[in-house]
């Protein structure tokens, strides 16, 4: 399913990123980080009306040839980027929405710990879990 | 008969397409690899395609009339000129030939491949769809018959070599005469039919020319008749393409379906027919992928495909149709992309694939800089980010698979390479289209040499144009992290490539932003990379730099690498050589190596540290906000460092914005042997993690009163002077290596351990004022208020020393700060009462001499208010002491204010009453009539009033009538009490109007006062 999971702080630095595999894991660093360009561009333009609830799911970043980037930004700015492999044509819009709610959903239940602070990398066990359930599917 | 002689013509055909084979073909391929076989596109295929012209029987070396002819039709061609190339040859000029026996069947023909590498040249530059004879003969030419004798055997020369082409043949006859309006030369009528039969030329393809001034008009006329001409003939040329196609079947003759669409669609480019010519592309790309692959002719049908689907992209962004063009490109990839071939060859795959995404960009890029639009997430960037990710995919296989040939081995088998008869075969087996390759043997020596020539290839001189296109896409379509990801990538190909400068500079060029971001693990890898190149080139501050970022809390290095950088950076800084980074070639660490042998000159450099993230901390701070001039001030420094070992430095210090402080704030490493915070020797060897506190402090000279202090900088010195030293230097009072997360937890107040520094507690502050001494000093005032208006009011002011020592110089100062210049009512005197009818609102610096402790001096001051109200007094003292702090005497300047309001009310209410002889009260006077003036007082002041005088002073037209003086000298007055007095007056000859009378005096002093008060008024009538 996924081969990247991460989790971006509102200032844009990672809280917590996942690949699948260790060997280019540096290399899923920077297309998640390139992907926030993408993710701002679409933030700000979308806020010129401010009225219009958002919608949190932004949809396919961008292509690249081996992968597709998708993004979803909660309401607290708070922003998680999900790399999949352009190969998997068994995921579609549906699949991928669900699994940001399942994303968003494990970082809410990791946020309502009193001892983590906000702001701090995630160092949780079952959050963790819950990507890599992601990524195992 | 076509005779050309008008010079208004209209241009069908504008060149606006022109541009795109013109630009196409400058941006070609970025470098000439050395693998063109497997990738390169010809430049017959990337140019516009153009139909062909060919003039004879112009002499343009001698013939001056010819050269100009030749000029007019080839040189300054603008773009609204017809799309036709032209070319001069003799007139006995050999064309390829054509084959003579025309096949009349396929049945048992085999194809040896699709495309012959030669046919586009061919027909773009060799076979002419047009060829034109000059010949210079008029009308009435003396020797006509000759002439058209000669014309005709040169007609059929040209038309003898061209036998079996379609080419079109015209004549065009120069003529010196200008011609008649058409129909009224009956000769020329008569001969042109003549020549027309004798040339066997249709009336419509002879021309005539006559030598004007103005040849270009004709020159136009006559190119677009040739224009025509050509169309027509590569119309026919692309039908008689297309008549094959009944004759072929889909089992032996597959190649050949492909082979003719793209003839067709070629020939119709040709004709400038884009349309056509592009459905016959799309049908060729879809005969390409019906096509039989295997590992043997995959390279060909991967190289046609690519030709063909660079028209099909390319045309598609000329018909403005993008998409299409994007689409189809996408299809082209996903069907190739995972049709490697000979996996021995897995390079030239990538190299290809590389290819495909670079030519899209640039047709992509040419047709945005034509207008188009693209968008941040579709873009020529991306396509040149895969055309590169692809060649360094090469790159790797190459390094991975590719070896070099046996030494005495040669390249013959590949030698031909770059001349093949068809597009995209093997040289060791051309023509050849089975599926098992014919000789085994040949086929590993061929993929041998191949991948030997593989070898030769600077890979990454192919890469870095490519990221650097892409980098440029990027940023112009806001994409600046991406574009960051691509410096990097780049930075790492110089590094690949050896070149360790530019790498280091590319990458220093970024990694602020990602240190700002604060994606450590990127960062961590580009610092990696840094010091490797640092080390290649003995750059030793380049080198100490990445080693202080590296080896801090933020990246994310193990352990153990931080303890191997933090060991040579230690070597480093004791004039050592550090050892080689892991990973490199070890002919460039022998390299390397020479350049870290120790020299002896000194070698003192920068470290900035605000630029990076360093594992040394600094936080300076003054102990408070305010320090008056005889205080010491006092700096804190806390350093912290945050690296796996014990770090000692040799110095710290400290400058400020007066410089001439900075020699007490400085701490120089002891060894160990003085104990901390004393004098200029401290313990300088700090422990991880252990915060370190070092105290300086100073007297401010008395130039700094009032002046703030300000930390400008901190500098911790790393290594010794005399061989290798570091300054790390922080800009102001430094502060964390990274700020905080600001979260409602840390605004929270932390629980603080004694006996330890909590670093994240200390806050900076860099500024502190130096204030003046607080004087020692008594201001007494005695006075009785209220002040009466008008009175000279006393106050007495006492200075009392109440130093330990004798203060001299001291001056009194009394001031009445006046809202504005215009309302000065109040006036001061000293010593005596006087006024003088100038108002004095200041007293500035009465001397008071020197005080012994304890002894006073008074001074009385006089306060003359004009007006009733409150007041603002003040009364400054100044002195100057010499002080004894920390030893010394220094001089201050001290100042002392006290201020009193002073409420002004009036000493009496006066009202007049005018009465006749009879005390009657009377509204007016008559003339020369005596009358009685009595004021009346009433003293309101708060004590007894003596009236000392008073008197009348008296306007002109009144007199008094008789001498009697004052009745009220000596009359005491006290609060409410009343008193009145009574002149007889009698007006002189009275005008009829009102007049003054004059004013009314009074003297009088209150009983504690030492001084007269005049008190005037003025009655009217």
């Amino acid at each position: 399913m996924a081969v990247c999971v991460a989790v971006i702080a509102k200032e844009n630095y990672p809280l917590y990123i996942k690949a699948s595999t260790a060997d280019n894991e540096l290399k899923f660093y920077y297309t998640v980080h390139s992907s926030l360009d993408v993710i701002e561009e679409k933030i700000n333009s979308a806020g010129k009306n401010a009225n219009d609830q958002r919608e949190l799911y932004l949809g396919l970043l961008y292509p690249t040839e081996d992968y597709k980037v998708y993004g979803y930004v909660t309401n607290t700015k708070i922003k998680f980027v999900i790399v999949v492999e352009s190969s998997n044509t068994t995921l579609r819009d549906t699949e991928i929405r669900s699994m940001f709610r399942k994303l968003h959903q494990g970082y809410v239940d990791m946020l309502c710990n009193p001892f983590y602070i906000p702001g701090e990398s995630v160092s949780s066990k079952s959050f963790s879990e819950t990507v890599i359930s992601m990524m195992q599917q | 008969m076509d005779v050309v002689v008008f010079l208004t013509v209209k241009y069908l055909f504008k060149g606006i397409f022109s541009r795109f084979g013109k630009l196409t073909k400058l941006k070609k391929v970025v470098s000439d690899s050395i693998m063109s076989w497997a990738n390169n596109l010809p430049e017959e295929l990337t140019c516009r395609p153009t139909g062909l012209v060919i003039l004879t029987g112009l002499d343009v070396t001698y013939n001056a009339v010819h050269k100009s002819i030749w000029d007019s039709f080839y040189n300054n061609r603008r773009l609204d000129r017809v799309p036709l190339q032209f070319q001069v040859v003799p007139g006995d000029h050999e064309y390829p030939k054509c084959r003579t026996n025309k096949r009349q069947s396929y049945e048992w023909y085999i194809p040896k491949g699709i495309l012959k590498s030669g046919w586009m040249k061919k027909h773009l530059t060799q076979v002419p769809a047009v060829a034109v004879m000059f010949f210079d003969l008029d009308w009435d030419d003396a020797m006509w018959k000759e002439k058209q004798m000669e014309c005709s055997t040169r007609v059929e020369i040209v038309r003898n070599s061209l036998q079996g082409r379609g080419t079109k043949v015209s004549v065009v006859l120069i003529q010196k005469n200008a011609p008649l309006p058409p129909g009224e030369d009956v000769v020329a009528a008569e001969r042109a039919a003549s020549l027309c039969s004798a040339c066997e030329l249709s009336a419509k393809h002879l021309y005539v020319l006559p030598q004007t001034d103005h040849l270009i008009g004709y020159t136009i006329r006559l190119e677009n008749a040739f224009y025509e001409l050509s169309q027509a003939y590569y119309h026919g040329e692309a039908r008689k393409v297309k008549s094959h196609k009944d004759f072929l079947n889909k089992t032996t003759h597959q190649l050949l379906f492909v082979r003719h669409q793209f003839k067709i669609a070629f020939f119709n480019e040709l004709k400038q027919d884009t349309h056509t010519a592009i459905k016959h592309y799309k049908q060729a790309y879809g005969h390409i992928l019906e096509l039989r692959m295997n590992d043997t002719n995959m390279l060909e049908v991967k190289t046609i495909a690519g030709f063909v689907n660079y028209k099909i992209c390319r045309l598609s962004f000329q018909h403005n149709a993008p998409l299409d063009g994007i689409a189809q490109f996408r299809k082209h990839i996903d069907f190739f992309k995972g049709r490697i071939g000979v996996a021995d060859l897995a390079f030239e795959h990538s190299a290809w694939m590389s290819k495909q995404f670079q030519v899209f960009g640039d047709l992509f890029d040419e047709a945005i800089k034509l207008g188009l639009t693209a968008i941040q997430t579709q873009h020529p960037g991306f396509y040149y980010q895969h055309s590169a990710d692809y060649a360094i995919a090469r790159k790797q296989l190459c390094r991975g698979s590719c070896k070099p040939l046996p030494v005495g081995a040669s390249q013959a088998i590949v030698e031909n390479i770059g001349s093949l008869d068809f597009y995209g075969q093997r040289p060791w087996r051309q023509g050849h289209q089975s599926i098992d390759p014919p000789d085994l043997q040949k086929e590993r020596d061929g993929i041998a040499a191949l991948q030997a020539l593989e070898l030769l290839e600077e890979h990454s001189w192919l890469i870095i144009p490519l990221l650097n296109s892409a980098v440029a896409q990027f940023k112009k379509y806001k994409s600046l992290r991406m574009k960051r990801f691509l410096m990097v990538q780049m930075g790492q190909e110089y590094f690949h490539a050896r070149d360790y400068q530019r790498s280091i500079m590319l990458l220093s060029k970024v990694t602020w932003d990602y240190r700002v971001e604060r994606w450590w693990p990127l960062l961590t890898s580009i610092l990696m990379t840094s010091l490797k190149c640092a080390y290649l080139t003995g750059k030793v501050q380049d080198y100490v730099i990445n080693c202080v970022e590296l080896i801090g809390p933020y990246t994310t290095c193990s352990a153990e690498e931080k303890t191997r950088i933090q060991m040579n950076l230690l070597r480093v800084m004791s004039n050592d050589a550090p050892e080689a980074e892991p990973g490199l070639d070890a002919v460039c660490v022998e390299k390397a190596r020479h350049l870290w042998t120790p020299g002896s000159e000194p070698c003192v450099f920068n470290v900035e540290m605000q630029n990076i993230v360093p594992c040394v901390e600094c936080k300076a701070r003054f102990t408070s906000a305010a320090v008056a001039a005889d205080e010491e001030v006092t700096v804190e420094v806390y350093i912290r460092v945050r690296c796996p070992f014990p770090v000692r430095f040799s110095k710290v210090s400290l400058s400020l914005n007066n410089p001439m402080y900075n020699q007490y704030l400085e701490v120089i490493d002891g060894h160990g042997a003085a104990s901390e915070g004393e004098g200029h020797e401290g313990n300088l060897y700090l422990v991880p993690g252990m915060p370190r506190r070092y105290t300086f402090s100073f007297l401010p000279v008395q130039e700094d009163v009032g002046n703030q202090l300000e930390i400008t900088g901190v500098c911790v010195v790393l290594g010794s002077e005399t061989a290798r030293c570091g300054v790390m230097t922080w800009v102001g009072a430094g502060g964390d290596a990274v700020v905080p997360v600001q979260t409602c937890l840390s605004l929270l107040p932390k629980r603080q351990p004694s006996n330890h520094i909590d670093w994240n507690q200390i806050q900076l502050d860099a500024v502190t004022k130096i204030v003046s001494r607080p004087a020692q000093l008594d201001i007494g005032l005695k006075h009785q208020a209220p002040s009466l208006l008008n009175e000279f009011y006393l106050m007495q002011v006492t200075v009392t020393n109440r130093e330990d020592v004798i203060i001299s110089n001291v001056s009194l100062s009394v001031t009445v700060p006046e809202k504005d210049d215009y309302d000065r009512a109040t006036h001061l005197s000293v010593d005596v009462a006087e006024f003088d009818g100038h108002v004095v609102a200041r007293l500035a610096y009465m001397d008071l001499e020197s005080l012994a402790p304890g002894e006073s001096r008074s001074k009385s001051i006089f306060v003359k208010c004009l007006q009733t109200g409150i007041k603002l007094i003040t009364f400054q003292v100044d002195y100057s002491i010499e002080v004894k702090a920390s030893g010394h005497l220094i001089p201050c300047a001290c100042s002392k204010v006290e201020s009193v309001n002073l409420n002004t009310v009036s000493a009496f209410e006066v009202s007049v009453k005018i009465m006749n002889m009879k005390f009657e009260t009377i509204e007016a006077i008559q003339a020369e009539e005596p009358f009685l003036l009595m004021p009346e007082l009433k003293c309101i002041a708060p004590w007894a009033v003596n009236i000392q005088d008073s008197d009348l002073q008296l306007s002109k037209s009144v007199v008094k009538v008789d001498k009697s003086g004052s009745q009220l000298i000596g009359v005491s007055l006290e609060k409410n009490e009343c008193a009145a007095e009574c002149y007889c007056l009698s007006s002189l000859n009275s005008p009829l109007t009102s007049v003054s009378m004059g004013s009314y005096v009074l003297h009088w002093k209150s009983t504690h006062a030492m001084q007269y008060a005049t008190f005037y008024w003025f009655p009217t009538c």
